[in-house]
């Protein structure tokens, strides 16, 4: 068991109600993220996406979370106050399935970094961005255990662990081990 | 690298089939920045004045601004120009939502569509690649719809598509072009896109723009996102509730009509009610509006909320913005809003403008009630008022009978049913629909903008500066406390001085050259944002905006890298100003042309209207016929525009009032 830690959790709340569709956090997301800074915007290079349904009232910001290599099995949909969503329009992932959270020319993932800079932003760029409220920032403190966090090549490892099992990858070791 | 713009042109001939990426000269940008003005330019240069609006050879062009598509809020108006087939003149019509800045991700500052298609098409534009594909299977589909059956066939959620409708199609003088929450609505640039064959284009894009400045940029961004927030936060007081917040009029947000239901006119732009609006409506109203707004939106990076969805039971939703709600009820005498949100429904499907359209119906019904036209040119009609004009609707849409004569507009049909027809043709400027407002008192800077104004349209020709004088010196001293749009402090003291009664007042205050110079000012706001693709409603349009004469230099520097400061800016606006008004010159428009609807003010002052135009052109450096001179062309590097129009013997005719002086 590791040491009992405070930590700071960010998030933004994400009030649906409260969107109006313009789509200024994929701008200035994609501005803030551009190297230099600012120097371009392309929203489809946005960390946050707006799905975007006008006429079925759908209205749903959605910040890119992990890479996944595949695609979900099945597709749901949800009912929610008589509108159908689909399960996409509130996923996080970066996935095999669409074009969101891709970086357009290379295809590498892209996932929301809270706008980490030095000196540190006062909120996310998309949070200041949203006059209308419906990204609200807030910070909680957690309690949580303290881990050790894994190296690189520890993680990479355990997901090739994953993939493989350990047989395998043990096996593959010893044999580059022997060539080598 | 090209900053702010892309530096391409997507130039398509539809008779041909021919699809060019075509590299601008950057000399353009910096002669007429983009927009408005550089389409300007491209009509000046490519077509003869003689043309048929219908004619191949005119180009249709869907044009980002310069800001367009950057960081910057607001800048999201797609700018579409033709010949207008109504006015004959140069015609410009500009709708917000998101297919601007998606053609410049696309890497188009514009869409040059020349030609005649065979057959219906629509393009599909995706980065680099460019269809032309068929939209056999979208004949007579609306606007709205078409949209929808598009995005799903190529299964692109995120492309933005700018459709016609059944109107568009059939080359109704008033037809629209829709597009998500956005519609360009006046001076019937559907018809020119129907008859060109092309149902839609969609666009889809997902390369960078660039910015030469990128913090400084930003910084002036934030100001003006700042800025929006304190005064949505800080209405002007002392003004009417509409004037007092940004954005287009937020129709789709109050559900008081009071002012617009007994102040405008109903029918054809005829009858006020002053007694309207009773308990009893306001509560209706409030309840049908507050049932069928699912929601209010906004078009791209604007935190204004000038539209909404709207569904009504029973019908497919669609999305409204500013007054349309009330035109169609109002024409109609209907009074109940509920029948506004239902025909607005099928109007916006049809593809139609929410102003002329209504009107056009009720001049019909008009003559019809005066006996110029016939019963048997309303065999069908049914006779209540709802049931008439849906029939009279479909029957102009459709080009049917007596509609297709209507579907020319007021002035055409009234030209062609004669009889004594024109003189219920009363609400129009240069052949076009106004808005149906008739006031009391000449106000000089509003007879200047309605007689002079090349957008020829009322309502997009409001400013800066106030409509009114404020009552009391303690208003005016807090109106012009925080006026730091105001770029001269001599408008200052007109907002000081201005009366309601007595010497200083209407319409002999503003003074003539006060009014003039007013008038510039306002001119001036809504070319620069016309060029730069910025929404009037963060800068030309309401009172004390986000956007004005002291920033938009920065922002253009820090965007393009031009070096730009108010003087450069100003010749800028006098150049696109003055190279419009020649290709309207050359086609035709002349003095004569440059009149408010009669009864627009029943207090009218001949010899005062007179000076008022004179000193307008005079300060125009236009001649006393409305024509701008060599030199005023040649200081504004236009001097192959002078020559042109001295070859044409323009500059040898005669003005009206010379003929009469002398």
């Amino acid at each position: 068991m590791g040491e009992k830690k405070k930590k700071i959790i960010k998030t933004i709340k994400v009030d649906l109600d409260k969107c109006n569709g313009c789509r200024a956090c994929e701008v200035i997301c994609s501005a803030f993220h551009a190297t230099p800074k600012y120097s371009t915007n392309n929203p489809a290079r946005s960390r946050i996406r707006m799905i975007r349904h006008p006429v079925r009232d759908i209205y749903v910001p959605v910040y890119a979370g992990e890479y996944t290599p595949a695609e979900c099995m099945g597709r749901d949909k949800y009912i929610i106050d008589g509108k159908e969503y689909d399960e996409c329009g509130f996923c996080r992932a970066s996935c095999p399935s669409r074009d969101a959270f891709k970086e357009p020319d290379s295809g590498l993932p892209l996932k929301c970094d809270m706008c980490e800079d030095d000196p540190p932003q006062e909120k996310p760029l998309c949070v200041q961005w949203c006059l209308n409220d419906a990204l609200i920032y807030e910070e909680r403190e957690e309690e949580v255990e303290e881990e050790e966090k894994p190296s690189d090549a520890e993680s990479g490892l355990k997901a090739l662990t994953d993939k493989y099992g350990l047989e395998m990858i043990a096996d593959t070791f010893a044999r580059m081990a022997q060539k080598s | 690298m090209r900053y702010g713009e892309t530096g391409f042109n997507l130039e398509i001939d539809l008779t041909r089939g021919n699809i060019e990426r075509v590299e601008t000269d950057p000399k353009l940008t910096e002669l007429h920045l983009g927009g408005l003005g550089t389409n300007s330019k491209i009509l000046w240069d490519r077509v003869p004045p003689e043309a048929d609006p219908f004619s191949p050879d005119i180009p249709l062009m869907f044009s980002s601004g310069l800001l367009g598509g950057t960081p910057a809020p607001g800048a999201n108006r797609t700018i579409v120009t033709a010949y207008s087939p109504q006015t004959l003149l140069m015609g410009y019509s500009m709708m917000g939502g998101f297919f601007a800045p998606e053609l410049k991700y696309a890497g188009y500052d514009k869409i040059i569509l020349r030609g005649k298609s065979p057959n219906l098409v629509y393009i599909w534009i995706h980065n680099n690649k460019v269809e032309i594909r068929d939209a056999s299977h979208l004949r007579g589909k609306g606007a709205v719809e078409t949209q929808e059956i598009i995005r799903q066939e190529l299964n692109q959620p995120n492309a933005q598509v700018a459709a016609i409708g059944l109107a568009g199609e059939n080359r109704v003088y008033t037809a629209s072009i829709e597009q998500g929450r956005s519609s360009c609505s006046r001076l019937g640039m559907g018809a020119v896109m129907g008859d060109k064959g092309v149902k839609a284009i969609a666009v889809r894009g997902t390369t960078d723009i660039n910015l030469a400045r990128p913090a400084e940029f930003i910084e002036l961004c934030n100001d003006v996102l700042k800025y929006i927030k304190f005064r949505n936060e800080h209405p002007v007081p002392n003004v009417m509730t509409i004037l007092q917040g940004l954005g287009s009029p937020q129709e789709m947000l109050h559900v008081d009509e009071k002012w617009h239901t007994e102040n405008f006119s109903w029918g054809n732009a005829r009858s006020r009610r002053k007694d309207f609006w009773t308990k009893e409506v306001e509560d209706r109203w409030k309840e049908v509006q507050e049932t069928v707004r699912t929601r209010l939106i906004s078009c791209y990076n604007c935190p204004m909320k000038c539209g909404a969805i709207i569904s009504v039971p029973g019908l497919s939703a669609y999305m409204m913005k500013c007054f349309s709600k009330l035109t169609y009820t109002m024409a109609a005498f209907v009074d109940d809003i509920d029948f506004g949100f239902k025909i607005a429904q099928r109007a916006t499907e049809y593809g139609v403008d929410g102003f002329s359209t209504p009107q056009i119906m009720a001049f019909g019904f008009e003559l019809r009630e005066a006996g110029i036209l016939s019963e048997a040119d309303f065999a069908g009609c049914p006779s209540d008022n709802e049931g008439k004009f849906y029939w009279m609707l479909d029957r102009i849409v459709r080009r049917e009978g007596i509609g297709d004569i209507l579907a020319d507009g007021i002035h055409w049909a009234a030209q062609k049913i004669g009889n004594g027809a024109e003189a219920y043709a009363h609400n129009n400027i240069k052949k076009h629909e106004q808005l149906p407002l008739k006031l009391g008192m000449l106000n000089p800077i509003y007879f200047l903008m309605y007689a002079t104004g090349e957008k020829i349209n009322i309502t997009q020709i409001e400013g800066q500066f106030p409509q009114a004088p404020f009552a009391t010196k303690e208003e005016r001293e807090e109106f012009i406390s925080d006026w730091i749009q105001c770029p001269d402090d001599k408008f200052k003291q007109i907002v000081m001085d201005w009366e309601f009664r007595g010497e200083h007042s209407n319409p002999y205050y503003p003074t003539i050259d006060m009014s003039v110079d007013v008038v510039d000012w306002q001119e001036k706001m809504h070319y620069i944002d016309d060029a730069l693709g910025v929404c009037a409603g963060l800068s030309s349009f309401p009172l004390k905006p986000p956007y004005h004469m002291h920033n938009y230099p920065k922002f253009i520097s820090a965007a393009t890298g031009i070096d730009m400061d108010e003087d450069g800016l100003t010749k800028i606006y006098n150049r696109n100003r003055n190279l419009l008004r020649a290709i309207n010159v050359r086609r035709g428009l002349r003095r004569a042309d440059e009149v408010p609807p009669e009864d627009h003010w029943k207090k009218r002052f001949p010899e005062l209207e007179t000076q008022l135009l004179d000193a307008y052109y005079k300060f125009k450096g236009w001649n006393n016929n409305g024509i701008p001179t060599k030199e005023t062309l040649q200081a504004l590097d236009l001097g192959y525009v002078a020559e042109d129009l001295e070859k044409r013997g323009i500059y040898d005719e005669t003005a009206p009032a010379e003929k009469a002086s002398a």
